[in-house]
């Protein structure tokens, strides 16, 4: 059983093609970076990943679970940062969490103890009680995660976290994100920087909608994946 | 329209032996409640307007409308007398549709996305938002009604207890409206607009104002207008339901008018229908 799979996925925005026949699978356990520059296609994937909407054509199964005929067990079992911050930042970063945990069955002190342990994971315990909106751009996406992690889900979809960040919280939240598929969680993690993509990572190059690569980061890019991305997507570097 | 199965109990992510609907629902309730309390000025200002109302407009016009016997008046009235029911009718009307700006709002801001991927169906999500908005609207309204009290304009006690239900029926059809509306809106620049499109000739194409009779000697499109108008009927609901009567032709418009409403918000909201299949 694979953690993610996307066939055949074809989804318009009238009469553009925003995603053609995209088909892809990543295995439990793996860091999958999906990379692509502006308008290839990988919010609209996210869209349909997450069943914002349906595509026209095609199937997801997210951790054995079919989104079309089984949404609810497939949204169980998914985590999710969205690359806008869908925090309440006049709520308390335990209270953001415990909103999420309740969304997602989980009440009482069950759902406390999950909170406070994705919070600790996250390196963020000792901000629990503090207001969203004091915290720093960086803390704020550790947050996500954080929050993203309490039902336990198998899968982890991530739309370009690290946009606004500074280098250092990037690299950190990279980092973490790295341990957790390391750890067993299956991550697909969307952003247009290079430089986020390990030689070891799975990685799928997406532009115009369509697939381009699909495979081991190292092997796609060679001694410079940069180099590469910029030639297969045809921009100027 | 997808029609969506609660998820299986004893999943892993459901358990504890505590209904997982249930739970999302309360969570929903709380984070609108705290969301109104934090927000102290608009408490005021949804007060504020019915206020000027019955304080300076209803106080004028006293001596120039003269209001003849109809149910479920029993004698002449005065004019802030009947319009009580219809400023509450305003306030469950524009508590409603601020509730569905609010919705916008938060899709602009992403939260609504957390919401939408909650693994329940959709229309449970919507329905909990909804229910959570109608209660603190219903809350407003009690508000009002206490300061009303305050100023004269009292009901019996068993019409404060009824007027519970009529409200709550009136508040959640105007929020299914707004739910429509706010499926069908993508910025909140056109919110506005469209609110003056419907706010203004709902308020003032009802019996909140006037009674229809006093319409029908101005015109009688107008109070055909009226009559057809669901709002006039949560007004009436509302108004017979606080001298402790019955309306079942307002009962049932203003229920069907929810079914309606509901349905094509709900559909409006499907994944792969409704107008968020048609852009991000």
């Amino acid at each position: 059983m694979s953690g993610l799979t996307v066939e055949d996925i074809s989804h318009d925005w009238g009469a553009r093609r925003a995603l053609d026949g995209l088909s892809f699978s990543v295995e439990p356990g793996r860091f999958c970076a999906l990379l692509g520059p502006n308008g290839a296609g990988k919010s609209t994937l996210f869209g349909v990943l997450t069943r914002l909407f349906a595509p026209r054509a095609g199937r997801i199964v997210i951790a054995g679970h079919d989104m079309n005929r089984e949404p609810s067990a497939a949204l169980a079992r998914m985590g999710v940062v969205f690359q806008a911050s869908t925090l309440d930042l006049d709520l308390s970063v335990k209270r953001n969490l415990l909103y999420f945990a309740a969304l997602h069955g989980l009440s009482g002190r069950e759902a406390e103890t999950r909170a406070m342990a994705a919070l600790d994971r996250l390196g963020m315990a000792e901000r629990a009680g503090e207001k969203a909106a004091k915290l720093n751009g960086g803390h704020r996406r550790r947050m996500e995660i954080a929050r993203a992690l309490v039902h336990r889900p198998k899968v982890l979809l991530l739309d370009e976290p690290t946009v606004g960040l500074d280098a250092a919280s990037r690299a950190a939240i990279t980092q973490h994100v790295h341990d957790l598929a390391a750890e067993g969680l299956t991550v697909l993690w969307s952003t247009h920087l290079v430089d986020e993509v390990r030689a070891q990572d799975r990685l799928v190059i997406l532009h115009r909608g369509r697939v381009l690569a699909d495979g081991e980061a190292g092997d796609i890019g060679g001694d410079d994946l940069n180099q590469r991305f910029l030639a297969l997507t045809g921009d100027q570097a | 329209m997808t029609v969506e199965a609660f998820p299986v109990a004893g999943s892993e992510t459901v358990g504890f032996l505590k209904p997982h609907p249930f739970i999302a629902l309360r969570a929903i309730v709380h984070r609108e409640t705290l969301r109104f309390l934090s927000q102290r000025g608009r408490l005021i200002a949804s007060l504020v307007r019915p206020l000027v109302w019955l304080f300076v407009f209803a106080a004028g016009f006293r001596a120039a409308l003269g209001l003849s016997i109809t149910p479920p008046y029993q004698t002449y009235i005065t004019y802030e007398i009947y319009i009580v029911p219809g400023l509450v009718g305003m306030i469950l009307l524009f508590s409603g549709m601020q509730s569905s700006l609010s919705l916008v709002y938060d899709r602009e801001m992403g939260s609504m996305r957390l919401l939408l991927t909650a693994p329940l169906p959709r229309w449970w999500l919507l329905g909990c938002r909804l229910l959570a908005g109608s209660l603190i609207a219903v809350l407003q309204a009690y508000a009002f009604l206490a300061i009303a009290a305050l100023y004269g304009i009292r009901f019996p006690w068993l019409g404060y207890l009824l007027a519970a239900p009529a409200m709550a029926a009136a508040t959640m059809m105007l929020g299914a409206l707004g739910l429509l509306l706010s499926s069908f809106i993508r910025q909140l620049e056109n919110f506005a607009g469209v609110m003056n499109f419907v706010i203004f000739p709902m308020f003032f194409l009802s019996s909140a104002l006037y009674p229809l009779w006093k319409m029908a000697e101005a015109s009688p499109r107008l109070r055909d207008l009226c009559a057809l108008n669901p709002f006039t009927h949560a007004v009436e609901l509302i108004r017979f339901a606080l001298y402790a009567k019955g309306n079942a032709t307002a009962l049932a418009v203003t229920l069907a008018a929810f079914v309606v409403f509901g349905l094509v918000a709900v559909w409006g909201y499907d994944p792969a229908r409704g107008m968020t299949a048609r852009k991000a």
